[in-house]
């Protein structure tokens, strides 16, 4: 008699039959038919009528069928809201038993009964349970907490139980420790914002007790909390050390590799000439090496750790060469990483070894694993200087096998080897020619194309080659058209008399026959180019290529810093932060490196990841007119101007000349104009000329036109995450610009406001003489910022004396630019019927926040180590009383925000960031201390010259 | 942490579903179909296969596919642990873990994997634990349960989920006290064309029945203990202790358990029980090829190499075998292209060989790959690495328990190349 009988149905309707069963006053037929129903329900039946049936077997003292009844009641309670219900008595009461299982059991199942209504009556059993003297039950009761907490997150906090839960971290019993811990972490985890995990130096104690005591699982949840931890100093780190390294010879694989994540976070901060560091790394070894013995699927895992732990440390597993050395009946998972591994691991000591194995590799029958081992060779290659010429005679052997996959990959790899060592090997190029008619993959064909084009001098028949890929030319893949054009340019500029023919024909089929942007403009750009400078043609076609550089397949080092904090988990499986990646990812907060101490900067500021990123894009701030890319296009318009560029579409030109005109019109073709421009510039010889290019104001272009539109995307991204600033930046109140007396009683009051992602001037318009005014119009003076009217100043009526119209004009920042000073002055012009009228006024900086300003957080400790010291300004923001919170709520109004929060010595550090409208990062850093109500401000910029406004600002929203 | 858990039979079908937070449909699956379609074989399925909605986790035994559906960060070698942890448990109680099996015993299963996890977070994994929780049937008590209308779910708290060695239950009695260890040595090696060894490394473990009354502690200390500088240890061996005095200290569980394992490393010295000579050769333009293996013992200690097992995946182009063994069988099969033979014990005096000819595919070239030999074999009596047990003590019973110490060295994944 099996379990399988359960699965037998009956001609007549196995429902109506199984709740005829149910119903049966023979407590053995109940069982056997909830059996049945459980059975069904294993295999994804849907049993869910029998619900009111089934719950009517629960007062039972049958603890199997009571735990079967339970077992039906979690899988389809939620599609049963109202007959869930009624359970909750049974469970009640059972709460209250004397068993000690049983009291658990009604406790965990209430917390999986994923049921609104049923969680009021859960609070006060768990309430009870939290405080079981039974610790069996107060651990269950802790895991309730987290189930309670993701179907009613607010419940569970007002009910206090998040602080009963925190208590139960200091729990006699480690079990009970472990699970509290497991169930914070998962709450934490919804809620990043939270301190739920409050650890200091006595929780982190009481935390590494329960560790040497609690069961495998435990210690994993306790050992990824213990990752969290910054330790004060190096000694503390080194006692966590101490404390956890006996947990790198548990049997449970995940238990140790959380152990190795411990170490490698805590051993950032040892000093490297500490005995005990080189201790530690030794033990590294051994644990890792351990892991490659278990199972294919936790060997993978592993690998994908080992892969950044041997790119963070190499000299951990430096001898261990030989443990990823490929078995032939490894799952292809495991081969492809462990010859990763071995080409990182690869040095000028072991070079031959890895070779030899290589070479063996290359002849395996897996397709996809012989690619890789032949990619390996050149990656070998390019890693080890020494073991190049080995490596280009293994790959002119593999070549010879003439196996069309090796032969192609080969080739590919060759190029790169050509790349990295010029002049060296070219002798094999015979060789790799005689292979051409083989080549079937793009990848491969261009790497040969690319060959023949960089040596043509040295091949005798290079046009021949050539011109024999460009027959069937439409048929390529863009890779291989690109690659064909640039070749056949380079052959013409070395050997111009007997090739003209070839790169016409070329130029015109990018230019004409093509329909894919890329390779037109590609084709435009070489055609130019020799049509009108030749020699210019040749410097830039064929100067000298930078080298590629040792492992361009290394990780980015702040990447792989953030990644080390995540060893263990999915992250480090998809070498990927877990922003990038997991779903709902609002809360991730980015983790790094604990600095290491002592080092004087650490005690400032957070960054300790190398620097790396950046250096790429910076915007300057007010471009000077005339700079690089405006000169280059000034250049391709024709005569260069000197001083001011030549007249644009833009508002400029002062104020008075344009007021004269078709004010109107003029606002509306601008934004117009602008737009196309943008759209216009890549299309080099695009016919328009003039119009296509609009020299000053272009330079920022990408910027401003990025700006507005981020920001937009930044706005709905704020709606929904509930984070937003509805409200918009702090609004100062309206003071008066233009006197009655100065403008022929026209008086202007008014003030800035920025809101989602709008700016606009608001204005106040009084008509304090005696007669009407109408026909208003306004223009600003180029500034800045570009601040520009978005749309022309409407004042519908005519404005009757002593009185007033209030009007908020909406504001752009694709105006022209120019630098001002103070740089937030912005000069406008009025005009009415009477007369036009000139003021200028001073904007506050925050208007030009944009709402996509919050920077990542690994990207923020790389440019503030990235920006020169002497771009960092200090001041002191006085007498203002509020704690950290309010502050950074306060600022965050005005798109200011907080990237981290670290406590350091008792006093609070936001580290914050903000970008303007052009593109421009601030980065600031401010120091509250409690008891002081003065700040301190550093900030950091690429631009200087904003820092003084961008404090007023600060200043401005925080005083008011 | 782990939302659901399908059990997938090789042809593809789900057999078996549990969760244990909301009913994540079973149509997530349809990823790991689709990953398994890509994959040549089962073994070749990614373990982590993304989903825009979840993670799917899985391990490959028994020609079961075990899958977890996760949904947030958790790490996953908790999740592949915890996987074999199961399958584990599934092999405990039923002795075999097979489709069939689960079937069968549906319900012990579904109650089973309800006491392992409770929302995802292990609850109960020592089969210790587990089994006085769920009873694992055996064909008396489903017996006596029909008849007493008793149940095979135990209604009393385990004793020992919360006592300080959770891994041990209390009042265990038995009149024959005994305690049995098992030194097995598993030696991976690739060996290259011309016999020389490219890597070697030993995987030992000490497994061990202890089924001794009360709570016996005992030490368990080695003659050569330096060999273990990379161990690993089940939860009751006192670490200090190990550390300190090179001695395995511990309470032990009731019953079977892996006490230790550990790891000799490629960096020292592995000793080879075993050579294979190998002429293989494939000509071109030729549709025979030779093949001659002979399998001869090295360094053995004077004990018999016995289990003896050849296999070789031969290359596409091979139509055909015909060998001839000095001893023992062998077959080739012509549609996998594996050739195994069954060798047995190895007689120093008169080395096992198989000779013959190949015939290939006509008017193809000669196979570029050459095929692997891979080897199996049993040493009874001898741990390769020469660890020795030096002696076994019990404290704090009065009893004088059987003891017994046993040592075998096989072969794990030994590999030649040729």
């Amino acid at each position: 008699m099996t379990d399988s009988k359960y699965f037998t149905t009956t001609k007549k309707g196995e429902i109506f039959e199984l709740k005829a069963e149910l119903n049966s006053d023979k407590k053995e037929k109940k069982k056997e038919a909830v059996k049945k129903v459980i059975a069904s329900m294993t295999v994804g039946k849907d049993v869910s009528a029998l619900f009111p049936d089934v719950v009517n077997c629960m007062q039972t003292d049958n603890l199997e069928l009571k735990k079967l009844v339970y077992l039906y009641l979690m899988n389809y309670a939620k599609s049963q809201p109202d007959m869930a219900i009624m359970a909750v008595n049974t469970f009640v009461k059972d709460c209250e038993d004397p068993n000690p299982l049983i009291r658990a059991l009604a406790v965990r199942t209430m917390g999986c009964i994923r049921v609104d209504k049923i969680t009021e009556y859960l609070c006060e059993p768990l309430r009870k349970c939290l405080k079981d003297e039974d610790p069996y039950v107060r651990k269950t009761a802790a895991v309730c907490v987290a189930k309670l907490h993701d179907i009613n997150a607010q419940l569970v906090e007002d009910q206090g139980f998040l602080d009963t839960l925190k208590d139960l971290i200091s729990d006699s019993n480690p079990m009970v420790v472990a699970n509290a811990v497991a169930a914070l972490s998962e709450i934490a985890e919804s809620h990043p914002s939270s301190n739920l995990l409050d650890l200091n130096p006595q929780s982190i104690n009481k935390l590494l007790t329960a560790l040497n005591e609690c069961t495998e699982w435990g210690q994993i949840f306790i050992l990824d909390c213990l990752a969290n931890y910054m330790p004060k100093d190096d000694r503390e780190a080194q006692s966590i050390c101490e404390r956890v390294t006996p947990r790198l010879s548990h049997a449970n694989s995940a238990v140790v590799l959380s152990a190795v994540k411990v170490l490698m976070k805590f051993m950032e901060m040892l000093s490297k000439d500490l005995d005990y560091y080189g201790t530690l790394l030794k033990k590294l070894a051994p644990p890792l090496v351990t892991l490659l013995s278990a199972e294919p699927e936790l060997q993978y895992v592993a690998l994908r750790n080992i892969n950044l732990i041997v790119q963070k440390r190499p000299e951990i597993l430096k001898h261990e060469m030989k443990v990823f050395f490929v078995k032939y009946n490894d799952p292809i998972y495991v081969k492809l990483e462990k010859l990763d591994i071995m080409i990182r691991l690869a040095s000028q000591a072991n070079i031959a070894q890895v070779l030899a194995e290589l070479k063996e590799y290359a002849t395996e029958v897996d397709v996809d694993f012989v690619r890789k081992a032949v990619r390996a060779i050149g990656r070998c290659a390019i890693k080890v200087e020494q073991s190049a010429e080995r490596c280009v005679s293994t790959l002119l052997d593999l070549i010879q096998t003439k196996v069309n996959y090796v032969v192609q990959e080969a080739i590919v790899v060759i190029k790169d080897i050509f790349r990295k060592y010029p002049n060296k090997y070219e002798s094999v190029i015979a060789t790799l020619c005689e292979n051409l008619d083989s080549l079937d993959e793009p990848e491969a064909r261009a790497a040969m194309i690319w060959i023949v084009g960089e040596y043509a001098e040295r091949i005798d028949n290079a046009d021949e080659l050539l011109e024999s890929f460009l027959e069937g030319f439409h048929d390529e893949s863009t890779q291989v058209q690109l690659q064909l054009l640039t070749a056949i340019v380079k052959l013409f500029l070395k050997k111009p008399t007997e090739t003209q023919e070839l790169v016409q024909q070329v130029l015109s089929l990018a230019t004409q026959d093509s329909d894919n942007p890329d390779l037109r403009d590609r084709g435009y750009i070489y055609w130019r180019l020799l049509s009108t400078d030749p020699v210019a043609a040749k410097e830039v076609v064929l100067a000298e290529k930078p080298l590629i550089s040792e492992e361009t397949d290394l990780i980015e080092p702040t990447l792989l810093d953030e990644l080390i904090c995540y060893i263990g988990t999915l992250a480090s499986v998809y070498h990927k932060p877990p922003s990038a990646f997991v779903e709902g990812s609002r809360g991730v907060v980015h983790k790094s490196l604990p600095p290491r101490t002592g080092s004087s900067e650490s005690a400032e500021s957070p960054d300790t990841a190398p620097s790396g990123v950046q250096a790429a894009e910076q915007p300057a701030v007010i471009p000077t007119q005339g700079d690089l890319l405006g000169d280059l296009l000034n250049l391709d318009l024709g005569p260069p101007v000197s001083g001011p560029p030549i007249a644009t579409s833009s508002v400029q030109m002062g104020a008075v000349d344009l007021l004269g005109g078709g004010l109107d019109s003029l606002m509306g073709d601008e934004s117009e104009g602008l737009r196309s421009d943008v759209g216009g510039s890549p299309a080099m010889g695009g016919g328009g000329g003039s119009g296509g290019f609009t020299p000053a104001p272009s330079t920022t272009m990408p910027a401003n036109m990025g700006a507005p539109l981020g920001s937009g995307l930044g706005d709905l991204f704020d709606l929904t995450g509930g984070v937003g600033t509805l409200s918009g930046s702090y609004v100062a109140p309206k003071t008066v610009w233009l006197p009655a007396m100065k403008a022929k009683g026209l008086e202007i009051s008014g003030t800035f406001s920025r809101q989602v992602g709008s700016i606009s001037m608001d204005l106040v318009l009084t008509n304090k003489a005696l007669q009407v005014m109408s026909d208003f119009a306004i223009q600003f003076n180029r500034n800045s910022f570009g601040l520009a009217p978005a749309a022309p100043l409407q004042v519908h009526a005519p404005l009757a004396p002593n009185q007033s119209v209030e009007i908020s004009l909406p504001l752009n920042t694709v105006g022209s630019v120019m630098k001002m000073d103070p740089l937030n002055n912005l000069q406008v012009a009025v005009k009415n019927n009477i007369d036009v009228f000139y003021f200028s006024t001073l904007y506050p900086l925050h208007i030009l926040f944009v709402e996509d300003g919050k920077m990542e957080r690994q990207m923020f400790l790389a440019t503030w180590k990235d920006i020169p010291n002497e771009n960092e300004a200090q001041f002191q923001i006085k007498d203002c009383s509020l704690n950290a919170d309010a502050v950074s709520s306060k600022l965050q109004g005005s798109n200011i925000f907080t990237i981290a929060k670290r406590n350091v010595e008792g006093q609070d550090m936001l580290y914050q960031s903000l970008k303007l409208t052009n593109g421009i990062w601030v980065l600031a850093e401010l120091r509250i201390q409690p008891s002081n109500p003065s700040f301190t401000l550093s900030l950091k910029c690429r631009a200087p010259e904003v820092s003084q406004y961008v404090y007023q600002a600060y200043e401005t929203i925080l005083k008011n | 942490m782990i939302h659901s858990l399908f059990l997938i039979n090789a042809s593809g079908d789900i057999f078996l579903e549990k969760h244990w937070k909301s009913v994540v449909s079973r149509s997530v699956c349809d990823y790991f179909f689709e990953a398994q379609e890509r994959a040549s074989e089962a073994e070749n399925v990614p373990p982590v296969i993304p989903t825009p909605h979840h993670y799917l986790l899985s391990v490959y035994r028994h020609k079961i596919f075990f899958v977890a559906v996760i949904q947030s960060e958790v790490p996953p070698l908790f999740v592949i642990e915890f996987l074999h942890r199961v399958v584990d448990t599934f092999q405990d109680y039923f002795g075999v873990c097979s489709e069939v099996m689960i079937k069968d015993n549906v319900v012990v299963v579904y109650e089973v994997l309800e006491e392992m996890l409770d929302n995802g977070f292990p609850l109960a994994t020592e089969s210790n634990i587990l089994k006085e929780l769920i009873k694992p049937p055996t064909i008396l008590r489903t017996v006596v349960n029909t008849i007493t209308g008793s149940t095979n779910v135990g209604d009393q708290l385990p004793t020992g989920q919360l006592s300080v060695v959770p891994w041990r239950r209390t009042g265990v009695k038995y009149t024959n006290n005994e305690a049995y260890f098992d030194v097995i040595e598993e030696i991976d090696a690739i060996i290259d064309k011309s016999g020389s060894t490219i890597t070697a490394e030993i995987q030992g473990v000490i497994d061990a029945c202890v089924k001794l009354t009360g709570m016996p502690d005992l030490t368990l200390s080695f003659m050569n203990p330096r060999l273990l500088d990379d161990v690993s240890f089940h939860p009751c061996v006192r670490f200090k202790r190990w550390e300190s005095e090179r001695i395995l200290s511990f309470i032990p569980p009731d019953g079977n358990f892996r006490l230790l394992s550990y790891h000799v490393s490629a960096q020292n010295l592995v000793a080879i029980p075993v050579y294979v000579k190998h002429n293989i050769s494939f000509r071109d333009n030729s549709s025979l090829g030779r093949f001659e293996i002979t399998v001869g013992p090295k360094q053995t200690m004077g004990k018999t190499v016995e289990g003896v097992m050849v296999t070789s995946q031969m290359p596409k182009g091979v139509l055909n075998m015909t060998l001839t063994p000095s001893q023992g069988t062998h077959i080739f099969d012509p549609v996998t292209k594996l050739l195994s033979w069954d060798v047995g014990k190895i007689n120093p005096q008169k080395l096992p060989s198989l000779k013959g000819s190949v015939s290939l595919q006509a008017g193809t070239s000669k196979p570029d790959e050459n095929p692997t030999i891979n080897l199996q074999f049993k040493i009874q009596q001898l741990a390769i690495s020469g660890l020795k047990v030096n002696r076994l003590d019990m404290y704090g019973e009065k009893y004088k328990p059987f003891k017994g110490i046993k040592y075998m060295t096989k072969a794990g994944k030994f590999q030649v190349r040729t």
